[in-house]
């Protein structure tokens, strides 16, 4: 199953809502650089309220999605980060140091905005 | 006491039902929700080397009962080829897939306990505990 890509204005939303496989993980990367292309979609908000573990390959796929958004010109924000993942994520030595994070949708779309400058 | 339950690891499926098993075992034994995550991570890594370098193997998971200690144990089993330098992989950021070169030593932190044991040509056996506190 797909992950659905929403459009908002000039940013695109997505919320993953179920455990990713690989499969499924590297798939999505595919379709949100596909749908940045094809929308000009300058901001992009993953919303990970509902996973509750990062392993290091998704840690990996969510990292290089994020650089290669970038190198499209677009600014992603990841929401939602749960306790349990933040707190599994440092200890297996994964930093997503360049990464902007905020603590739920509401508060990505605030800092989209204001990193986009409108 | 030990019960133990395991699972096959031959494709990418696999390693989602390793992580699915471990999860629910850790749930039964009242692990709280940071150490799920914890057992979920070591146990998604150990499934990937796996799958990643020895093609297919086994991960088992042990319910543990020792003197009243409640804990589960992790144990990835495979006849791949062996790794020829342990001290290397236990290097943060040392991989020869591509990837971030987290996965055994993060595993080792995650959990509690860490044994790895490797003959090059015969397989490699990693056991890893962690304990109910």
């Amino acid at each position: 199953m797909r992950i659905p890509i929403l459009k908002l204005n000039d940013c695109l939303l997505i919320s993953i809502q179920w455990e990713l496989d690989d499969q499924t993980a590297l798939e999505f990367q595919e379709d949100l650089l596909k749908r940045i292309h094809e929308t000009n979609a300058r901001g992009v908000v993953i919303d990970i309220t509902s996973i509750d573990f990062i392993d290091s390959f998704i840690a990996k796929v969510l990292g290089d999605v994020i650089n290669m958004s970038r190198l499209m010109g677009a600014k992603v924000v990841i929401t939602g980060i749960q306790p349990a993942v933040a707190i599994t994520l440092i200890e297996l030595g994964i930093r997503l140091d360049d990464v902007m994070t905020a603590l739920d949708l509401e508060k990505g779309l605030e800092k989209l905005q204001q990193e986009l400058g409108d | 006491m030990e019960i133990q339950s395991c699972v096959s690891i031959l494709n990418e499926w696999d390693i989602v039902a390793a992580r699915q098993l471990g999860r629910n075992v850790a749930k039964e034994l009242g692990f709280g929700t940071v150490d799920q995550a914890r057992i979920t991570t070591a146990i998604s890594e150990l499934a990937r080397n796996i799958y990643l370098y020895a093609g297919e193997g086994q991960l088992c998971i042990d319910r543990l009962n020792e003197n009243g200690k409640a804990g589960l144990r992790i144990i990835a089993l495979d006849k791949g080829p062996g790794i020829p330098d342990i001290r290397k992989v236990m290097e943060d950021g040392f991989s020869t897939s591509g990837g971030l070169g987290a996965g055994l030593p993060g595993v080792r932190r995650l959990m509690d306990d860490f044994n790895i044991d490797s003959d090059p040509g015969e397989g490699t056996e990693i056991r890893s505990t962690k304990w109910l506190r």
